[in-house]
């Protein structure tokens, strides 16, 4: 069974299990909740961090960099001065916080191991205990697979998949589908952080944060027809996922362009970037705008042009659903 | 080997009265007949070896996915290790790590597989009336089986826990094709019917488990929705004895908004069932204010004459509220009556209506002399009169399979 590399497995534990020992209290700070704007209240902001020396010269990311470069996308999205201000504005104390990854594309392109246990650390440094925080899909087969550690239990991070804990009896529908949710969205987590990958998708045309919350209900598949369009949207829109999501911190470190969702190494690309916003109809859009730039310097046709465009980012946008903007006018870009 | 089987109380997908009315509350002689099939089921389950040992409802524990994967026989292969699925006229395109619609499919690194090959999630002796089907072999008994999955979405699903999941999400027993040809005879069912999720489905298992079945002097029945495509739909219902098709309605509006579906691809299948001599039954549930209307029910009746001719049996059906139709109320039985006396003016032969225990519709009458032929309480026959596929009074031939 394939789990974490050893070095990053075991900075996983240590943040984990020293979770209680920097376990600090948040103090006043306002807290942003879900149902209110980003921060500038006119435009949606969008982050877009880079470290062209992310991975220093080997191949796989360098944690201390990747915490740095998170510190600072959180920094500009949050305009603070501190890593920890920033995650004070977004979670309390007390709260159950789940992290929802995404491994469908295994080691290749998964959710990044540094980013989430990044996340993590400054998770716990904002008041967060440890035990508090679950990092999720759809599959711990999956996940492990992507190289997380299953682990259940204890004052230590959590780390699994729906399949252990079932989903919710109850459907829940907006629009023409029904679906039952995970257990770990409506018993686990008062916060959701969305970590999607910046990916192309076949059906849907990209796959980011709007998408990725199809780990979140038993039927997906029901999901898939016309480009996922309406269905991205209106699953959205469930209150159990609105009222909770706070963030989308999108994994670009590796990215692919074309042949998504699986993994395919031919059409991936080091982004070394994380694009993050509290707007996820914006960052989709941001992200959308980044795949076809790639698409163009690869010699590839639009999105458009192959039929599948991501229609679903608009109907996101529109009066019915109002998720967020996909108006780059109304996109405040910061690259950083 | 066989773990314990989920006993069903349903049958297909949008069939209420295998659900919510039980054998008991039908008269006694029925109850009894019943409560005798049931019987046998649950000795099956006793009967049953352990095998994944998954609990119910204690969250989901890992199957051994493997021996349930079997490559797809219906699906064409595309470029950038897509699939485009040839199963059922939604023809999915499915990227690699995907699945179809039906959630029981999957492509891995470019082959499609069923991931519901012997992979069991209920299993019950019905009578074979529960399906319904009405001219064959009445008072006998189907060996009916599911896997999970459906390649269509119906808003008044009985069976949804079973059909709108994937099957790593609900318990299942591996049951390969010979293992329930021998469950069959060793509780004297005659038919293996493929039901309550949908066939369509998991045709790759159904085809080879007729196989087996007919090995074994057991015959095969598949209750469908009839949405496949024609080479698929050949196939696998080739080796069916007799196939029941529920015909959701007679619009493409409702088939696109309560089913999530076509209609006319289900009308084909019924026309070709019908081309290769396939006993065909239909069964159309009324849903109040969606598809009750005298046009619906008349163009119906007239479709079926024409195309079907008038012998093929037409069963309407008493909705009850499920699934994601909660807000509709019971088809009131005047309703039904009121589609029969359309259909039986249309010139249709054997009209029934079903999930109204009692009802004297649910009998089989000489379409010559008006006498009755079968009578049926419930989900039993009580009364079979037909004789060498005839009218015991007048000989008229009344089409049908009478006898094993």
């Amino acid at each position: 069974m394939n789990t974490m590399h050893s070095g990053s497995r075991r900075e996983f534990l240590r943040t984990a299990l020293t979770g209680a020992a920097i376990l600090r209290t948040g103090g006043g700070t306002r807290l942003l909740s879900a149902a209110e704007p980003s921060a500038a209240p006119a435009k949606s902001r969008v982050v877009v961090a880079r470290d062209a020396q992310l991975r220093g010269t080997g191949s796989t990311v360098d944690s201390r960099r990747m915490l740095s470069l998170l510190d600072g996308a959180m920094q500009a999205l949050f305009d603070r001065d501190h890593p920890i201000e920033a995650w004070r504005k977004l979670v309390r104390p007390g709260e159950l916080v789940g992290l929802k990854v995404n491994t469908l594309g295994g080691r290749g392109i998964s959710s990044n191991l540094e980013l989430v246990e990044a996340i993590c650390e400054r998770l716990q440094e904002a008041g967060i205990n440890a035990g508090n925080i679950v990092v999720w899909d759809r599959d711990s087969d999956e996940m492990e697979h992507a190289g997380f550690h299953v682990t259940m239990g204890g004052n230590r991070v959590q780390c699994f998949g729906t399949d252990r804990v079932d989903y919710e009896q109850e459907l829940v529908m907006h629009g023409s589908v029904g679906s039952r949710l995970s257990k770990i969205l409506t018993q686990r987590s008062d916060v959701l952080i969305n970590v999607p990958v910046l990916k192309d998708h076949d059906g849907a045309g990209v796959t980011l944060a709007l998408k990725n919350m199809y780990g979140v209900i038993h039927n997906p598949n029901k999901y898939h027809p016309d480009g996922c369009n309406p269905y991205i949207a209106d699953l959205n829109m469930l209150a159990e996922i609105r009222t909770r999501m706070r963030l989308t911190i999108c994994d670009a470190t590796t990215a692919m362009y074309e042949g998504g969702p699986a993994f395919k190494p031919e059409h991936s690309w080091k982004e070394n970037a994380l694009i993050v916003s509290q707007d996820p109809v914006a960052l989709d859009y941001t992200g959308w705008q980044m795949i076809e730039r790639k698409r163009a310097a690869m010699g590839l046709k639009t999105l458009e042009a192959e039929e599948r465009a991501p229609h679903y980012i608009a109907t996101a946008a529109d009066a019915e659903h109002r998720l967020g903007t996909n108006d780059p006018k109304r996109i405040s870009t910061v690259e950083i | 080997m066989f773990r314990e089987l989920q006993v069903m109380e349903g049958e297909s997908a949008d069939i209420r009265g295998e659900r919510g009315l039980p054998c008991c509350s039908l008269d006694r002689r029925s109850f009894l007949k019943c409560a005798v099939a049931t019987g046998a089921a649950l000795g099956l389950a006793e009967l049953a070896h352990p095998a994944a040992g998954i609990p119910a409802g204690a969250g989901q524990q890992k199957q051994d996915d493997s021996r349930f994967t079997v490559e797809a026989k219906f699906y064409q292969k595309l470029e950038n290790r897509k699939i485009k699925c040839k199963l059922c006229p939604r023809e999915c395109k499915v990227g690699d790590k995907e699945r179809g619609y039906c959630g029981v499919r999957e492509n891995r690194g470019g082959t499609y597989y069923t991931l519901v090959h012997s992979r069991v999630c209920a299993a019950h002796v019905d009578p074979v009336e529960k399906k319904p089907l009405f001219h064959y072999l009445p008072g006998s008994l189907a060996f009916s089986l599911a896997t999970a999955g459906c390649n269509v979405n119906c808003k008044f699903c009985q069976n949804w826990d079973i059909s709108q999941v994937r099957p790593e999400q609900i318990p299942a027993d591996y049951a390969p094709p010979q293992r329930v040809a021998e469950l069959a005879k060793q509780y004297s069912c005659p038919t293996i019917a493929y039901t309550y999720s949908e066939p369509v489905i998991f045709a790759e298992f159904l085809m080879d488990v007729a196989d087996a079945g007919h090995e074994a002097g057991i015959r095969s029945v598949a209750v469908s929705n009839g949405y496949m495509q024609d080479e698929a739909l050949k196939a696998a219902y080739g080796k069916m004895d007799a196939v029941k098709i529920d015909l959701k309605a007679f619009t493409e509006s409702y088939y696109r908004d309560v089913v999530t579906g076509q209609l006319k691809p289900v009308l084909d299948s019924i026309v070709t069932l019908r081309k290769m001599g396939k006993w065909t039954e239909i069964v159309y549930l009324v849903v109040s204010t969606l598809n009750d209307s005298e046009s619906e029910f008349r163009g119906l009746a007239q479709w079926v004459k024409t195309n079907l001719g008038a012998d093929v049996p037409l069963h309407f059906t008493q909705f009850h509220p499920e699934y994601l139709l909660k807000n509709l109320p019971i088809t009131p039985v005047p309703t039904l009556e009121r589609a029969k006396a359309i259909a039986d003016a249309e010139g249709l032969h054997y009209v029934y209506i079903g999930n109204v225990p009692g009802h004297p519709a649910q009998n089989t009458y000489c379409p010559q002399c008006r006498r009755l032929l079968v009578e049926r309480v419930g989900f039993t026959a009580s009364q079979m009169l037909i004789q060498k596929g005839s009218c015991p009074y007048c000989r008229h031939p009344i089409p049908g399979i009478w006898h094993t």
